[in-house]
């Protein structure tokens, strides 16, 4: 009997110490996994955002033959003072508005069309990727044709063909005004059709019983609206606004493109590299990159808070 | 005919002239790009302007075509996507076979340091990246561009991939370690050929985003022969008939060629890139 009970104890015990070599023999195998993709994090993440951080508090120029020498919050000192950047945050918060509003309003009402049944909806979902996979870069040439203020097909249709303007503007040239707008409708009509198929994938997940039960209670289309779409679709909203807002916030290509390093148009993103590529500051050039960075970090939090916050 | 039907009727019509407004509005621009393209250049700067190619014209793809240089950068940005999916996707199916298959101490902070990763603005590490790839003499060398894509091409792709490892059923793995597999050969002989189809989609979602990549190319490169299609694309010159115009009927062929395999791409694998796309944002 006793000796029955030792040999399971014994058993159990080696049981148990063979689960903990193979949990053990586990977590080395997925540490193993990880390596290479832990040094590829740290090369081009962890340690950059970590060295542009120094950096910023250094006067480090690039192939400078003084070594860089260590100033505090000297470049962060400057920053708060520089009216240049106010305008690029400015700049660039002015199109993160306009683009976001109109890609959620427009993406929404795209994505509600997709949704219900009609013939050629395949196709239509299928058109709706095009714009999204095509360069930022290439988009932006495509409308900086376009907007060519003798030749531009822009003009042609707002003076000629219906007739709201009564000569040619110059959309992308002068005033600044004009140009963000005129920008921000590149923008809108390139990222419009991810917003949508984001939101559609959303809308797919509502079951249609619950409308059905909307309709027996004599819930009209606009209560449906209010009361079950948008609700249900809180989540896909909040990741939708997430990432466009992250994307407008860095904007680049599409200003570089159509403005290069024109002043008045100038977005945080450009603003940063013009710093630490064409003038070589890489210490004041940094601290712009590690504020954006900030600048960033506060939406994301505040988007996170204010949409939870409400869901309880 | 009942007023009933004559109101659904109307709101038919409304519906299906809204499908049209909002597909011209997505296409037309491509049109544009396209009719440009084909357009000679004493048409294409001439006013009033046409709506459709007069006297159409293969000479702009032409032109591209003889342009070393812009042929070069077709290559290059081949080169570079290629090379920066296919690590992408090596390197992430081990790391994601690892996150989707093991508990272990430690997984969710590498779990949430990689999602994190996704978010990440390129332009907050621009400044050290820089510096980095100036003391590798890295500096105008395509070899900068692979390296520094995985920055957004790997977190993504390991966070795809670890869902999709998830979602496969348990019993796979245990089946395998009673045959007596070893957990590598479990994982590329039975794991990974499943996650085949997740890895097409990340792949290509991949290559996409490093062929249209344009901050650190124009940062990172700086003579012609080392340039991305991105870059190739902003830098046109040439002479058209008013020498204060850029080429444009050139720059439009240029887009085009640059577009149409994308366009072709993405509608042929467009179930699994939509899968793809939004995954993240249905599961949160």
């Amino acid at each position: 009997m006793s000796q029955r009970i030792a040999s399971t104890t014994a058993a159990a015990g080696a049981i148990r110490k063979r689960q903990r070599t193979l949990a053990e023999s586990q977590t080395f195998f997925a540490w193993i996994l990880l390596i290479p993709t832990m040094i590829v994090v740290a090369i081009v993440g962890l340690v950059p955002l970590i060295q542009t951080f120094y950096l910023s508090l250094t006067d480090a120029r690039l192939a400078s033959i003084t070594p860089a020498e260590f100033v505090g919050f000297e470049n962060y000192a400057f920053l708060l003072q520089d009216t240049q950047f106010y305008r690029t945050i400015g700049n660039t918060i002015f199109f993160t508005v306009i683009t976001v509003g109109f890609e959620f309003i427009l993406g929404l009402v795209i994505a509600m069309v997709i949704n219900s049944n009609f013939r050629g909806r395949g196709l239509m979902r299928a058109a709706m990727l095009i714009p999204w996979a095509i360069p930022t870069v290439v988009s932006a040439q495509m409308w900086k044709w376009m907007y060519n203020d003798v030749y531009g097909v822009i003009n042609d249709l707002l003076v000629r063909q219906i007739g709201i303007l009564d000569s040619n503007v110059a959309f992308i040239a002068t005033n600044t005004t004009v140009s963000l707008v005129s920008i921000a409708a590149v923008d809108i009509w390139k990222t419009t059709p991810f917003v949508a198929l984001l939101l559609l994938a959303g809308l797919q997940v509502i079951s249609g019983d619950v409308y059905e039960a909307a309709s027996v209670d004599g819930a009209n289309p606009i209560q449906k609206f209010l009361y079950i779409t948008l609700p249900l679709l809180r989540p896909a909203i909040l990741v939708t606004l997430i990432f466009r807002t992250l994307d407008s916030l860095r904007v680049f290509d599409v200003f570089f493109v159509m403005f290069g390093q024109r002043s008045d148009t100038q977005t945080m993103a450009i603003y940063a590299q013009q710093n630490l590529v064409d003038f070589s500051d890489l210490g004041y050039g940094s601290a712009v990159s590690i504020a954006i960075f900030f600048i960033i970090a506060i939406f994301v939090v505040l988007y996170v808070t204010f949409l939870n916050v409400e869901e309880s | 005919m009942t007023g009933g039907d004559t109101r659904h009727i109307f709101s038919r019509v409304l519906f299906y002239l809204l499908i049209i407004v909002i597909l011209v509005y997505t296409i037309f621009p491509f049109y544009w790009a396209f009719a440009s393209s084909l357009t000679p250049n004493n048409r294409l700067f001439s006013t009033p302007i046409s709506y459709w190619p007069l006297e159409p014209t293969l000479n702009n793809y032409q032109l591209v075509f003889r342009n070393n240089l812009f042929i070069r950068a077709l290559i290059n940005s081949a080169i570079v996507s290629f090379a920066v999916t296919a690590l992408a996707l090596v390197v992430g199916a081990l790391g994601a076979y690892a996150l989707g298959r093991f508990r272990f101490k430690g997984r969710s902070v590498v779990l949430y340091t990689v999602l994190a990763m996704t978010m990440f603005p390129q332009i907050a590490v621009l400044g050290a990246l820089f510096e980095m790839v100036t003391n590798l003499g890295l500096y105008n060398n395509l070899l900068s561009l692979i390296i520094t894509y995985l920055i957004f091409t790997l977190p993504f792709t390991v966070w795809v991939l670890t869902n999709f490892f998830k979602a496969m059923p348990r019993d796979l793995e245990e089946a395998a370690y009673v045959d007596g597999a070893s957990p590598f050969q479990t994982f590329y002989m039975i794991l990974l050929p499943l996650a085949a189809p997740g890895m097409v989609t990340t792949g290509l979602l991949a290559f996409i985003a490093a062929w249209n990549e344009y901050l650190f190319a124009l940062s990172f490169t700086q003579t012609p022969e080392n340039r991305t299609v991105t870059i190739a694309i902003t830098a046109f010159e040439g002479a058209t008939a008013s020498s204060f115009e850029l080429p444009w009927g050139q720059i439009m062929a240029a887009s085009v060629v640059v577009t149409v395999p994308l366009i072709i791409l993405t509608l042929y694998f467009q179930k699994r890139i939509i899968a793809g796309l939004t995954a993240g944002a249905v599961k949160g």
